[in-house]
């Protein structure tokens, strides 16, 4: 280890100043989250609790009937203990009534309905209370490829986009997360019993310390086998950040004028701001 | 002469020269209550730094409303901040104006434009073309604009030029979380800051602002660095700061006796070799 360690403290500032400034200078004094009960999206609401006051974020659990009971438990406990609103919200009834259309429909796509019903509870929830969408997706699942378009990758603001897995668990500890939180094994919650690292192959810790070697220092593949990685590690993973690259940018838009959105039309989002 | 400085670690908004104004004409109110007689600002600082098309909007003419009004104010103290300056030919520099006694009495504008990683300058903005000492109330002075202070024939040309004392207007991002308590961008600035000054047996007047831009954070730290390289105040991290110091001559002229590394620099040596190296260079 040792390469990925953060200090928490400057970390902590950082993130937590990251979504006051960026919520207050909207002019909003909200943030509106998904709380499934899982590290990544506990962690967000302690980071906008302190950033924000627990009285100015609001969190809503959003299972499906499949999803473990104990992720709403973990969901009640991070709201409880930090005294952020909370609400439950289940989308059974409406992911069941289109795949009644859709009796075929495979795990993927069942999956992929549930986290775009939970985004759009969460932005309609945004409109209703006046808070912007805070992003749970962390650097590791975002590299890998590992969420929903337009699911839960959708926000306006995500403050643990550029922090590994790891760095999420050691910030998680230092912010007080509670320990059953930080020491189940992270689940995307879609049937039960299922796990990330199951799905993925690998472990988190060892992806990212991969990722940190192949993104952050942009060691070659070479370097990177001579470290000590496995090639088909290696090869299996940097296909899974190419692969899944689209997720992560906007929508290709067709040039015809001589200013395109994005090309050669370009503003910060924080324009004016 | 001894004098107080007055760093300025504001958080310009993005693209609203107005707002920025009104920001900058209250630090120099405080600056000027807390008995400072120069106060310095961060690069970029009536328009903040992630600008990309809005370059054009923002720009102001070194005779706008605005210029006239930082020279009315120099009077009562002197001002160097940052801005996009716009030419008569329109071209758009990242300037630096330095203001005291109602008159502009020195511009400098940004010579090397970060275009690499995060930054995108060279896309949007025109480069300066010198490096040039100038004379304040306070002796001799040199302007840099953050890049600038990363190539070291920058700050040893105006040390060259008699400058003792280096002001750098900076709109540093923070990055490079790691274990140790320090971004790795603030603990490189701060090795920097220090080395250039006993290099060149120079005070640097560092100014950094603070604020984020599209999740960038600007990380602030300000910081006046004696001739010693020791630095004598700093600003805090990531947060709006006035940094108050006073400064001595003395300790200029202290450092120059201690250690007389600028008056035994060979400048006749250092053209003779870079004639020779651009000669060989350029076969």
């Amino acid at each position: 280890m040792g390469a990925l360690n953060v200090n928490t403290a400057l970390l902590r500032q950082i993130l937590v100043g990251f979504v006051r400034d960026e919520v207050h200078k909207v002019g909003l004094r909200k943030g509106v989250l998904g709380l499934s009960g899982g590290i990544d999206s506990a962690l967000v609401a302690f980071i906008a609790a302190e950033a924000l006051g627990p009285e100015n974020v609001y969190a809503y659990t959003m299972p499906y009937r499949t999803s473990n009971p104990e992720s709403e438990a973990h969901a009640r406990l991070v709201a409880e203990k930090l005294g952020v609103n909370h609400e439950l919200i289940e989308i059974t009834p409406m992911v069941d009534a289109y795949f009644e259309n859709f009796p075929d429909a495979d795990n993927m796509r069942r999956g992929n309905k549930m986290a775009r019903e939970r985004m759009t509870i969460l932005y309609d929830q945004s409109a209703a209370v006046g808070g912007l969408v805070l992003g749970t997706s962390n650097k590791t699942e975002l590299l890998l490829g590992y969420g929903t378009l337009h699911g839960d990758m959708a926000s306006a603001l995500n403050p643990i986009g550029d922090i590994y897995k790891s760095q999420v668990w050691e910030l998680s500890e230092a912010m007080g997360v509670p320990s059953e939180v930080i020491e189940k094994k992270p689940s995307a919650d879609l049937w039960a019993g299922q796990t990330d690292e199951q799905e993925l192959g690998f472990t988190y810790r060892a992806a990212d310390e991969l990722l940190f070697r192949m993104v952050d220092q942009r060691m070659s593949r070479e370097e990177l086998i001579a470290f000590g990685f496995e090639p088909q590690f290696v090869d299996g993973v940097h296909k899974k950040v190419q692969g899944s690259h689209f997720k992560r940018r906007l929508p290709v838009i067709a040039k015809v004028s001589n200013r395109t959105i994005d090309r050669d039309f370009r503003y910060a989002r924080d324009w004016g701001m | 002469m001894d004098f107080t400085v007055a760093l300025a670690q504001i958080k310009p908004k993005l693209g609203c020269t107005d707002d920025n104004m009104a920001l900058v004409e209250a630090a120099i109110e405080e600056a000027i209550a807390e008995g400072a007689q120069l106060v310095v600002f961060p690069e970029l600082a009536l328009t903040g730094y992630f600008l990309k098309d809005l370059v054009p909007d923002v720009a102001l003419r070194l005779d706008s409303p605005q210029v006239d009004k930082l020279k009315l104010l120099s009077r009562r103290i002197s001002i160097a901040i940052g801005m996009v300056e716009v030419s008569a030919d329109y071209r758009f520099f990242n300037s630096a104006l330095y203001l005291e006694g109602g008159e502009l009495r020195h511009v400098h504008r940004k010579v090397y434009l970060p275009t690499y990683g995060l930054f995108d300058e060279q896309r949007y903005l025109a480069h300066g073309d010198r490096f040039r000492a100038f004379d304040t109330r306070f002796g001799r002075y040199g302007i840099l604009i953050c890049e600038d202070m990363w190539h070291l024939s920058a700050p040893y040309l105006l040390a060259m030029d008699n400058a003792t004392t280096l002001i750098c207007l900076s709109s540093s991002p923070g990055r490079g979380v790691s274990g140790t308590r320090e971004l790795g961008s603030s603990s490189a600035w701060q090795k920097l800051t220090s080395t250039t000054a006993m290099f060149l047996n120079c005070r640097v007047l560092y100014c950094n602002r603070v604020g984020y831009e599209d999740g960038i954070n600007f990380w602030g730290g300000s910081e006046v660095v004696a001739p010693s390289g020791a630095v004598t105040a700093r600003g805090a991290l990531m947060e709006e700061d006035l940094v108050l110091a006073r400064v001595e001559e003395g300790a200029l002229r202290r450092e120059r006796i201690f250690s007389p590394m600028m008056r035994d620099e060979n400048m006749d040596l250092t053209l003779k070799e870079l004639r020779r190296i651009d000669r060989e260079n350029s076969r």
